[in-house]
């Protein structure tokens, strides 16, 4: 049985004029150990979904359907005081601004007791040890010093390493982690990532990683799912998908991003934009900026469908396929 | 690359004062303390080429390409454009008879557009300001050509910016920036705010004006592969310093600098895992470290980087390295960027 497994999520906006859907009967799941990432542009409802998976949607968007199981239990359908022990126990989470993250009033060495104690039934002087033990792990020097100092007295990427090391307080079976690095310096990003897998994959976590940013999941990620206007449009192996992409927007995406030493004369580009979430096309709803569109592809929407070795794919015409693009 | 640049500076600096608690000044007896955003500069921009800088946040990128356009004054050195002086003891006034051929992109496409004006009145602002038309009908001509420049259409002009995709104002961003008719852009990071797609659109629209309409580019950016795109000359930046400066395709394939190096190992792609990453953050700027200011971070360290500034000094043609342990060839030999696996982009 998978750990995290979400069936058929959808999200929507209440809004004056109706509801309007900004994340489609979305699938996925997540095994024991493992990292996904799941991928997308601004607006695509990546984070939506995380969001939703932590239980910390908030109106005016709310979960309109499907389920979100975690080690077979439901957990979607939770109250609030039910899903804020999960959270932080079983579900550690990460997001992109670490100082928001933490409260700039208490020393960090406070924060980190005071979670690792709602958790683990420890004394202060206990806790206070596994605090430094977690410090030292997430890499952060003299540990025993640092619980001294305040968010502010911290930089980025030291900050970005006490939030891991609190959501890694209750040794959660998932980690959920939303564009963790986005707010990072280039160099202290791949620090970051490294530090995030080593101690997920020592600790046994599975980990959710949301970004916009495909070199990090090929960085640390197993497997990737691509988020298109709400919906999962390739789930695969990063390896097998940046290799050989089978869906259109997927091989758009990868052509358009900049590689070193090659210098193309021009950028692989998908024409225009997403589509706004109160225009989505009918049918696929990349029809219009897709070079290879049919009749079919505009009137009717593609399932995600078994394609190959562990991956699936929402296309009526996905290359490699039979009758489909060379 | 023989022709003389089209822009050049020569030991710019730029220094910003802190402001401090009284009882610090006085402690001090009033010595100001200052942050060295720029260091002493030295640089020179192609005609018809893109001068790429990358660094990190508070290596003073931005600030240097603020100095180049006027936007701040030095607090030392030389500009010279098109082979001429600026007399910057004019102020900004001595940016106004180059003023209207040196033009800037921003990187934030929602914080640099008037969300009150329409489109077409942006575009027409710098056209009125240099007196570059003259009725109406010529003004409405020179927005629609604009707008056509930077594949808008010519009924956008009577929209307001927020009617516009991040990627569609940031186009707006360039028309305007060419209305002017300009021969400098300095774009200051004019995709970071921008997803990949819409980033490939823009870059790849930068490229075909700079050939359609001879521009020479400053590009500025933190990411590396952005800049092995766009540029023809890179300067890497390090805490108010350029500390390696080469022709692009020489720096990729063989960077000497170890700040170089290091960013090189950071880059990340799909199909490939990245290398082990150098521990360490950029410092505050405003106690940089002595001596080479990247020596708390470098494997190569020595006494004399401790304790003496390395100077920009050419190691080949066009190639030049301020760094002790490159000039006394102590280092290991330069791995250049890792090729990544072949997209099966179509």
């Amino acid at each position: 049985m998978p750990l995290l497994e979400v069936e058929e999520l959808r999200i929507v906006f209440d809004t004056r004029k109706g509801p309007l859907c900004a994340v489609d009967r979305a699938s996925f799941a997540i095994d024991r150990g493992e990292i996904l990432g799941l991928v997308g542009e601004s607006g695509a409802g990546k984070s939506l979904i995380a969001t939703a998976i932590i239980g910390l949607l908030a109106p005016p968007a709310r979960i309109a359907g499907g389920t979100v199981r975690l080690a077979g239990r439901r957990i979607d359908d939770l109250d609030a005081e039910a899903m804020r022990r999960i959270r932080g126990r079983a579900i550690g989470a990460i997001f992109q601004d670490p100082l928001g993250a933490l409260n700039p009033l208490f020393t960090i060495g406070r924060q980190l007791e005071e979670t690792i104690r709602v958790h683990r039934a420890l004394d202060r002087r206990a806790a206070r040890a596994r605090a430094v033990e977690l410090l030292r792990a997430v890499g952060i020097p003299d540990p025993e010093r640092r619980l001294d100092a305040y968010p502010h007295e911290l930089s980025g990427g030291m900050r970005q390493r006490v939030v891991i090391a609190l959501a890694l307080c209750a040794d959660p079976l998932l980690v959920v982690a939303d564009e963790p690095t986005t707010a990072l310096d280039v160099s202290v990003q791949a620090q970051i990532l490294r530090l995030l897998e080593q101690s997920c994959r020592e600790r046994g976590a599975a980990v959710l990683l949301v970004t916009h940013d495909l070199g990090a999941i090929g960085a640390i990620a197993d497997r990737v799912a691509v988020l298109y206007a709400g919906r999962i449009v390739e789930i695969g192996p990063v390896a097998a998908v940046v290799r050989n992409p089978r869906h259109p927007y997927t091989r758009g995406l990868l052509g358009a991003i900049p590689r070193i030493g090659a210098r193309p004369r021009r950028l692989v580009q998908i024409e225009g934009t997403m589509p706004r979430l109160d225009a989505v096309p009918t049918g696929c709803a990349f029809h219009p900026r897709c070079p290879h569109a049919v009749a079919r592809c505009r009137g009717e929407r593609p399932e995600l469908e078994p394609m190959g070795e562990a991956r699936a794919v929402a296309c009526f015409r996905p290359r490699g396929a039979e009758g489909g693009l060379g | 690359m023989s022709a003389p640049p089209l822009v050049e500076a020569f030991g710019l600096e730029k220094r910003f004062a802190i402001a401090r608690p009284w009882l610090a000044r006085l402690a001090d007896r009033g010595r100001g303390r200052f942050v060295h955003a720029v260091a002493g500069v030295d640089l020179a921009v192609p005609r018809g080429r893109t001068l790429a800088l990358v660094g990190e946040s508070g290596c003073g990128k931005s600030t240097l390409a603020r100095l180049l356009v006027g936007l701040l004054l030095p607090s030392a050195g030389r500009i010279r454009f098109d082979g001429r002086d600026l007399d910057l003891r004019l102020g900004r006034r001595a940016w106004a008879p180059v003023r209207r051929r040196i033009q800037m992109i921003f990187q934030d496409p929602y914080a640099s557009l008037d969300p009150r004006w329409r489109v077409a009145d942006i575009l027409a602002e710098p056209l009125e300001a240099f007196g570059l038309v003259r009725s109406r009908g010529e003004r409405r001509e020179r927005v629609e050509e604009l707008l056509r420049q930077v594949g808008l259409s010519p009924a956008d002009g009577q929209k307001y910016p927020h009617e516009f995709s991040g990627g569609q104002r940031q186009r707006i961003s360039i028309a305007r920036a060419l209305a002017s008719r300009p021969d400098f852009l300095v774009c200051d990071e004019p995709t970071s705010a921008l997803d990949v797609s819409v980033q490939a659109q823009i870059l790849n629209l930068m490229k075909q004006l700079q050939e359609e309409l001879d521009l020479t580019y400053l590009f500025i950016s933190h990411d590396l592969a952005v800049v092995s795109v766009m540029a023809d000359v890179v300067g890497v930046m390090y805490l108010g310093r350029i500390v390696e400066l080469a022709p692009s395709k020489e720096l990729f394939l063989r960077p000497r600098h170890p700040y170089t190096r290091l960013l090189l190992d950071t880059v990340r792609e799909p199909g490939r895992r990245g290398r082990l990453p150098l521990a360490g953050e950029v410092p505050s700027p405003i106690d940089p470290p002595p001596g080479c200011a990247f020596h708390p971070r470098c494997p190569w360290a020595s006494a004399r980087c401790r304790g003496e500034r390395p100077e920009l000094e050419p190691v080949g043609e066009a190639h030049a390295v301020a760094c002790h342990g490159v000039e006394e060839g102590r280092l290991p030999d330069p791995r250049g960027a890792p090729v990544s696996s072949p997209c099966a982009a179509p």
